[in-house]
Parts: C-alpha cells; sequence; structure tokens
C-alpha cells in the first residue's frame, strides 16, 4: 500500500514535470482541432514533420488533444513542450502559471472565424437586457467584451451571460431560452444556416486581436534551437502547399476537421493566415501587437483569470522581437520572437 | 485464530481508519512539494496552505462585481437542482417500483420498457433534452431525473418482486385489498430500501448534476468548477472538490440517520 502510493506520487511528481533546460532530441507537440492548426495534423500524418526532425537528428510528435482547454493545461502542467493556442489562452494559462512560453509560429489571426450571432434584426445596441451564451472567459468572450466596449455597453447591461460549452452550442442556440451567442468555426458557419441567424459582429472587426500561434516552452527552445528550426521548417513547408491550393492537402485537412474541400476552404476565408513567413515576421514585429496584448492582459485581469496572486493587469511581461516589454518586466514569462520565422523566410533552414 | 475472526481494538481502528487519508495526503504533498520546487508559480498541485487561504477567500469575500458570495449562492443553487431532481426521482421510482413489482399488467406494460430505458446513456441524448426542456433549470433537474430513475424503478420492482409469496397470500387470506396489500405489506418493506438505493443514486445524481452545469450555466458548483478551469485554477478547483465531497459525505450520513430513525425493522447497514 505504502509502496503503490510512494510509486504513484513519485509518478505523479516526475513525468508531468515542468521540462528543464536540457539538451534533448525527443519533442511533443499538443494541438487541437481549429481551421488555423488542422496543418499540424497533416504536418504529422504527412511524414512532412519526420522529415525535417530527421534532417536534425531529432524526434517530433505532433498528438491532437480533443479538448482545448485540456491541451493547454496538459502544456502548462509538462507534459508536452509545445502547444497552438491563442495570444489569450497563453497569457492566463502557462504564462500567468509562470510556465515561460516563447511564440514560436505566429500562424494566423481570426478573421470573422469568431462571431457574435443573434435570432432576428438588432445589432450590437440590441444585445442589452438579453442573455448571451458563450463559452466563458475564452476569445468568445474576449469578443463580446470589445464589441459591447465599441457601442458604449458593458457585461453588466446585458441580462448576464450563460457558460455554455462548445460542443452543446449548436443544439442550445436551436431552443427557445437562446437569444444571442458568441462562438467560433465551424459552429459559427452551421449556425448561420438556420433561418434568421443574424451575425452582428465577428472577429474582422478586430482584425489581428485573436491570434492562433504554436507555443513552444522557452527554456526547451533556448536549450534546443534544432527543435524550433525541424517544426518551423516543416510548418513552412506545408504552408507553401497550402498557398498554392494543393488540393490533396487541403483535402486532407477538410476530412479530419470534419468537413469538406468547399467547408474548409469557406472557413480559411475567414483565416488571415500567414502562409509566407515574412509575413509572420512582420505581424509579430508590428506595433499594433504590444497594445493588442495590453487590452488582453485587462481584459484577463478584469474577469479575474490572471489568478488571485495578480495585483494588476501588468503582473505578467510580455517580450516583443525588438527586446520591449509590456507588463512587468521583472516577471516576463510569454515571448514573442520571429527568430525562426525569421530562417524560415531567408530559407536558413 | 483465523483473520476473519480477528477485530483491531479501538485505537488500532482509529489508526486504520485515518491511515488511507494520512497517505493520499502525505502523497499530495510530496507531489505538490516537487513541482513548486520547480516552479513556485506551478497551479496543477498547489500548496494546501494555497487550498486554505484560497478557501478562505472563497468563503468570506464577495464577488467583485456584485459582492455576492459566490460559494454559498453556487452550493445553494447545486443543492436545489440536486434534491429536487433527486426527490422526484425517488417519488417516481417508489411508485412505478411497487406497481411494476405488485401488478402484473403493470409490469407487463412498463417492466420491458424501463429495462431498455435505463440503458440510454442521456447524456448521449442532451440535445434532444434540451430542445424539450430549454436551457433553464428545467433540464438541469431532467438529467438528474432521467440518470437514476430508470435504476430505483428497477431496484424497487425488484426488490418489490423478492417479498416472500407467503406474506402477500396471508394478506390475502385476511381479506385485503390489492391496496391494501400495496401500502401495508409492500411499502413498509420498499421505503427502506428505497432509501439505500437513493443513497447508491448520489453518485451518479452528482455527476450528472455536475454535467449539466458544466454544459450551459452561470451559477452553480459544477459550473464554477469548469469555468476556472479555464486557466487552471487547481486551487479553486479542489476547494470546491473538497466541498462537494463533504457535502456527499453527509448527505449520506443524513439518509443513513433517517433510514435508521424511521425504519427500525429494517437493520443495519454499511
Amino acid at each position: 500500500m505504502l509502496k503503490k502510493l510512494l510509486l504513484a506520487t513519485t509518478i505523479v511528481a516526475t513525468t508531468a514535470m515542468p521540462a528543464f533546460a536540457q539538451e534533448k532530441t525527443e519533442f511533443k507537440l499538443a494541438w487541437s482541432i481549429y481551421v488555423g492548426w488542422m496543418p499540424w495534423g497533416y504536418l504529422e500524418d504527412s511524414g512532412i514533420m519526420d522529415k525535417w526532425a530527421d534532417k536534425y537528428g531529432i524526434d517530433v510528435e505532433i498528438v491532437q488533444i480533443n479538448d482545448y482547454i485540456e491541451s493547454i493545461n496538459q502544456y502548462t502542467a509538462g507534459a508536452f513542450d509545445g502547444v497552438s493556442a491563442t495570444n489569450m489562452d497563453t497569457l492566463s494559462i502557462p504564462a500567468g502559471g509562470g510556465v515561460d512560453t516563447t511564440a514560436l509560429i505566429v500562424g494566423d489571426y481570426s478573421n470573422g472565424n469568431d462571431a457574435v450571432i443573434i435570432k432576428g434584426e438588432g445589432d450590437l445596441a440590441s444585445l442589452a437586457g438579453k442573455p448571451v451564451n458563450l463559452v466563458e472567459l475564452s476569445v468568445s468572450h474576449y469578443l463580446l467584451a470589445r464589441g459591447l466596449d465599441s457601442v458604449g455597453l458593458s457585461e453588466a447591461d446585458l441580462d448576464g451571460v450563460i457558460n455554455t460549452s462548445d460542443a452543446d452550442m449548436i443544439a442550445a442556440y436551436a431552443t427557445n431560452d437562446v437569444e444571442a451567442v458568441v462562438t467560433w468555426n465551424p459552429l459559427v458557419s452551421t449556425i448561420m444556416e438556420e433561418p434568421g441567424a443574424n451575425k452582428i459582429y465577428d472577429s474582422s472587426d478586430i482584425p489581428g486581436e485573436i491570434i492562433d500561434i504554436m507555443f513552444v516552452n522557452t527554456e526547451t527552445l533556448a536549450a534546443n534551437p534544432d527543435f524550433g528550426k525541424a517544426v518551423a521548417g516543416a510548418w513552412y513547408e506545408v504552408m507553401a502547399l497550402m498557398a498554392a491550393g494543393d488540393e490533396g492537402a487541403l483535402t486532407a485537412m477538410a476530412e479530419a476537421s470534419g468537413t469538406d474541400l468547399a467547408g474548409y476552404k469557406a472557413q480559411l476565408a475567414s483565416t488571415e493566415m500567414f502562409y509566407d513567413p515574412a509575413d509572420g515576421v512582420s505581424f509579430t514585429s508590428d506595433d499594433a501587437l504590444k497594445s493588442t496584448m495590453v487590452e488582453v492582459a485587462e481584459f484577463l485581469f478584469d474577469k479575474g483569470i490572471l489568478g488571485e496572486g495578480a495585483p494588476s493587469p501588468d503582473f505578467v511581461g510580455v517580450e516583443y522581437p525588438d527586446g520591449s516589454t509590456t507588463g512587468d518586466a521583472s516577471n516576463v514569462k510569454m515571448r514573442f520572437d520571429t527568430t525562426y520565422m525569421q530562417m524560415a523566410a531567408d530559407g536558413a533552414l | 485464530m483465523r483473520l476473519i475472526n480477528r477485530s483491531p481494538g479501538p485505537a488500532l481502528r482509529v489508526f486504520l481508519t485515518l491511515l488511507p487519508f494520512v497517505l493520499v495526503l502525505v502523497a499530495y504533498m510530496i507531489a505538490s512539494e516537487a513541482r513548486l520546487a520547480v516552479n513556485p508559480q506551478d497551479k496543477l498541485l498547489p500548496a494546501p496552505s494555497t487550498i486554505a487561504a484560497t478557501a478562505e477567500r472563497l468563503l468570506t469575500e464577495g464577488d467583485r462585481r456584485t459582492g455576492r458570495i459566490l460559494f454559498w449562492h453556487d452550493t445553494a443553487i447545486s443543492l436545489q437542482r440536486l434534491a429536487i431532481g433527486v426527490g422526484l426521482a425517488s417519488l417516481t421510482g417508489l411508485v412505478f417500483g411497487l406497481l411494476i413489482g405488485l401488478v402484473p399488467h403493470i409490469r407487463a406494460t412498463f417492466g420491458g420498457f424501463v429495462a431498455v430505458a435505463s440503458m440510454v446513456p442521456p447524456l448521449a441524448i442532451l440535445p434532444i433534452l434540451f430542445i424539450i426542456f430549454g436551457l433553464g433549470e428545467v433540464s438541469k433537474i431532467m438529467l438528474i431525473f432521467i440518470g437514476i430513475t430508470p435504476f430505483l424503478i428497477r431496484d424497487l420492482a425488484q426488490r418489490t418482486v423478492e417479498i416472500p409469496h407467503e406474506q402477500i397470500v396471508k394478506a390475502q387470506t385476511l381479506g385485503a385489498s390489492t391496496g391494501v396489500i400495496a401500502l401495508r405489506v409492500a411499502l413498509p418493506q420498499i421505503l427502506p430500501r428505497l432509501v439505500q438505493s437513493v443513497r447508491l443514486s448520489l453518485g451518479p445524481a452528482w455527476l450528472f448534476l455536475i454535467a449539466a452545469e458544466a454544459i450551459a450555466s452561470d451559477l452553480g458548483l459544477g459550473y464554477r468548477i469548469f469555468l476556472v478551469r479555464r486557466y487552471l485554477a487547481m486551487d479553486v478547483i479542489l476547494t470546491y472538490v473538497i466541498w462537494i465531497t463533504i457535502l456527499a459525505f453527509l448527505i449520506d450520513l443524513a439518509l443513513r440517520w433517517l433510514s435508521r430513525r424511521a425504519f427500525p425493522w429494517s437493520g443495519d447497514g454499511l
């Protein structure tokens, strides 16, 4: 009994231990289904990732996790070396949890994939006094907050927000209780097929604020630059295929996300993909990113998501490619780094 | 002396009862310490002192926006849902279980249906429940109801069938009607069993309650757990888990006490 318990304790304490800064040859990335992340699954299935990993003499495993938040939690707990996530959730979960995290590949930003939908006629101002169903504390919540802000309302003017699982959002929308929802694709396109569904605000109104990124552990990356090179090389090989409209690759991604080629292309249309690494570099180097991250930090703090240890929105520091920081410069836990995207742009991989 | 005939003394008994709790606590503390040594901000296994501080804050400090102490509001609404759901399920289970066990025509009509219906996983038909019952309180109560009622009906019907046939015959020779047999012969023997079955269903009932609150809600113990999971606030989650465990344990204890007081003829159970 005692032995077993001690063994179990040791396993819990060590297997999921935050990665130490050390050289290693095996790496694990986690991703979940989302239009801009489907290439990660294709990287693994097509063997392109293995090809690049072999080139650098390492092994990179890309694992699909069915639950997005769980994938970030697993990364934060140390079970993975990297995870696909948005800028917002990364600031709150790993960075807020003290895991120093670097943006390796800035893949895309949502340009309409997230939307506020109401039943019937109306606009943002007509949300006043209505209940809104959404996944609370997610980018949907952020989008709603930004939308309400733009018409001088706040969440207090609503008849509350009701936390609704994304898995049940479509069924929820079909009930009479629900008057407005905020959600993301492919749910948005399914809900918009319902008669009377009216999209009143979407992420193309706040372009570049909901960013989808492959984040990796800063210490692991620093100790293993080959890891960054292999992943960036493989990613941009697939990006080139997508930009060229490679039917085989796109169909594989479409099917993996549960839609067909046309449906996937429709989702890509509302996603600003950075097919060209140079675009990713210039986006990440732009000063607009700093004001976005400040905005996001304020939202997170306002909702209490930065945790009780957070005395202000500036609790976590964010570092940018030019070396400047926002937030607490002595507690930098989130870094935007263009090194590897730049290498890809220069063809130096 | 054989092992099955040896009993621990009072002191050893207390020690043995506490031992697994202490072992789990020690295991947690070792794992937590090891993780915190690597990353002082680790959220996965917060130190017991952090959990205590979080618990104190949750229990005493109001929400920033409304000033309400959410912990108590969450508890109240969850217990209300649980009580209504389990209450309705118990009543339905008792009535149908008794009738199915006692009346052959009703058994022929509902026996097979209940046996089949009890196999339907309620969580798999959630969208249908939403459309019928909406997203409000009714759907949450219905999920608990649908989740545990078939089990209660089947269990109580089985217990009714198991009533010795001699008793039924004897009651009839004394001139009892079907109604009298149901109320005076079967019911007193089924009621203690109902309490036992409800105690066993409380685990699934909590599961369905938390699942319902995770899906669409703005208040409740399950809602809070799934919400704060979005930023891995394990200190809050563990506080709620401990609280739910205490609540469930107390409810179980209360039912056992009720069973002993109300039905002294049913004897002692675990």
